[in-house]
């Protein structure tokens, strides 16, 4: 008696703890959102009063400098998801399906780009460019950002072509269809979820990028190397309105793939 | 390969089914990737260690280095830059401790206590990784607000007396931590959530009627059960942390006086064109996580972890 009475104080503190970590982690979501609707006028710092306004005049201010970091961050985000997805996925079939000769070397190769601070990373891949001549833009930008995702979108992948039976190629093969016919009609339809959640998984932290961008960036801006530079004057309320747009059609897209696997997984059940 | 925890919930541990056959498919396949990786992270880790020893212009033009083997650099950097090196593993390490304290009850609480309802589970778990979604310079610009001299929390502590009239929270060596830990709590929080959400619950029954107190259950049963967990979110926390350079910023929450070793090597690098002293720091920062992190994995006893 005594016991359970206990663990359900336990029970309900554990409860207000979390909660209140929920409530840690979206303070500053709450306040960027909400600074997005504040009407500001130079710097966004002061309440002011709510208004529409910073959502109409995105490419307004400051000559569209926001709109531009921000096209620049899709643009970078775009071309580098697609080169680490195609060469992340090749690594990861080979590792996972192939006996190799130098697999240790090869792991050891795509885990230490993820165990290296990203002021590193930056740094040296800043002294290449340096020694090589190579001016920094766009650029160098996106040789940067496919760099880092590889490794990123090889964990993702192998995960999916580990948990593949191979007995379903097997039958394809079987059944007299050719090798790219069993490529295309069999694996790469199953390894398609493994694929788009590394691919969503590199444009994240391809976006988000600030250290490594700004290391070899030159005179070009992403999104956020533009809110880091504007943060010594005051970022603009349409750096908020750019930022609570992605959010929240990312939670849109989260939300919606949860829905839809967990309707899935009901109508699966549901059959016989 | 525990780093691959992260986003892949729903993924076995990667364990690769004996692989097969030998052919020359899979060198075609890991070829283009595994040059690319040659060429823009080796390639550049043996440039920043060139750079790192590399000279002076003898003509005295700033910013212009030759080719040396100055190795006296690393001891210059060393004497000059030691409180930085010091106070980044600091609040590296502090960080990654108040990070655990608040994302391993948030994921016992989802993994465990949820576990009965599955609806509440997955709007918790997006809950967590919210964050992921808005710009983190953004987050941080807006604790920097939140904390600021004008801000909401500093007037409440200084009304309820709990800090002096002249107290300051931006700038402070606390709020530099403070904001490192926010930043990290999902990376901490979701591997320890995918090593809790298995977690056999009878075996803490088990515990229980072997009268075990809850206590003893939990640092008897349940904390080694998620050590993996906990391993890959410190590892996932502190390694950005250490490198971390946004929080100590005099632009967001620290001051000079809080510079990190990051906040270093930026200077060097991209104001001041002091290439070897940016080089050789980004080197001794490699090198000293390399060592701290082996020697942690050999603590914790994971061997799964490449």
């Amino acid at each position: 008696m005594n016991r359970g009475l206990r663990l359900g104080i336990g029970t309900w503190g554990l409860a207000v703890y979390a909660i209140l970590g929920f409530v840690l982690l979206l303070t500053p979501i709450v306040y960027t959102i909400a600074f997005s609707f504040n009407d500001s006028v130079k710097s966004n710092i002061v309440w002011r009063g709510f208004t529409f306004d910073n959502w109409t005049s995105i490419c307004v201010v400051e000559n569209g400098a926001v709109c531009e970091a921000f096209g620049t961050s899709i643009l970078v985000g775009v071309v580098a998801t697609l080169a680490a997805t195609a060469l992340g996925t090749a690594i990861a079939i080979a590792l996972a399906r192939y006996r190799l000769r130098f697999r240790a070397a090869a792991t050891l190769l795509i885990f230490l780009p993820m165990a290296t601070p990203e002021v590193v990373l930056g740094a040296g891949l800043a002294a290449q460019f340096l020694t090589a001549g190579v001016p920094k833009g766009v650029g160098t930008i996106i040789l940067a950002h496919t760099m880092f995702c590889i490794s990123f979108v090889v964990v993702t992948v192998r995960a999916r072509v580990s948990s593949l039976d191979p007995a379903l190629e097997e039958a394809g093969r079987d059944l007299y269809a050719s090798p790219s016919q069993v490529w295309w009609r069999i694996t790469f339809p199953l390894l398609l979820p493994g694929i788009i959640a590394a691919a969503l998984l590199s444009f994240a932290l391809s976006f988000d990028d600030f250290i490594i961008t700004n290391f070899n960036a030159g005179a070009a801006s992403t999104f956020p190397k533009y809110v880091y530079t504007a943060a010594a004057r005051g970022i603009p309320a349409q750096a908020n309105v750019i930022a609570t747009a992605v959010f929240l059609l990312a939670i849109a897209l989260v939300i919606g793939s949860q829905l839809y696997s967990a309707g899935r997984r009901k109508r699966l059940a549901r059959t016989p | 390969m525990a780093f691959g925890m992260i986003g892949t919930s729903d993924a076995p541990a990667v364990a690769d089914a004996a692989p097969g056959r030998r052919s020359p498919v899979a060198l075609l396949l890991l070829l283009p990737g595994v040059a690319y990786l040659a060429l823009f992270f080796v390639v550049p880790f043996v440039s920043l260690i060139v750079t790192s020893l590399k000279a002076p212009d003898p003509f005295g033009e700033i910013g212009r280095y030759v080719y040396a083997f100055r190795w006296e650099n690393y001891v210059e950097v060393m004497t000059t830059y030691w409180p930085h090196i010091a106070r980044s593993f600091g609040f590296a390490i502090a960080a990654t401790i108040i990070a655990l304290l608040i994302g391993y009850p948030i994921a016992y609480f989802i993994g465990v206590k949820l576990r009965r309802f599955p609806l509440l589970q997955a709007l918790a778990l997006v809950l967590v990784i919210a964050p992921f979604f808005i710009s983190f310079l953004l987050r941080t610009f807006a604790w920097k607000q939140i904390l600021a001299d004008e801000g909401p929390v500093l007037g409440v502590l200084q009304s309820l007396t709990i800090l002096p009239d002249d107290a300051r929270l931006t700038g402070t060596a606390g709020a530099v931590i403070f904001g490192i830990a926010y930043n990290f709590i999902p990376f901490m929080t979701l591997p320890i959530y995918t090593s809790l959400e298995r977690l056999d619950l009878r075996y803490l029954e088990a515990g229980g009627d072997l009268y075990a107190s809850p206590a003893t259950t939990f640092f008897k049963v349940t904390l080694p059960l998620s050590m993996p967990g906990v391993v890959s979110g410190t590892l996932l926390t502190f390694i950005p942390a250490a490198g971390d350079y946004i929080n100590a910023s005099s632009d967001f929450l620290g001051a000079p006086d809080t510079a990190m070793i990051g906040n270093v090597i930026e200077a060097n690098f991209l104001r001041v064109e002091n290439y070897p002293v940016a080089a050789s720091l980004s080197i001794i920062l490699m090198g000293a996580i390399l060592l701290l992190v082996g020697l942690y994995i050999r603590r914790a006893g994971t061997k799964d972890l490449v």
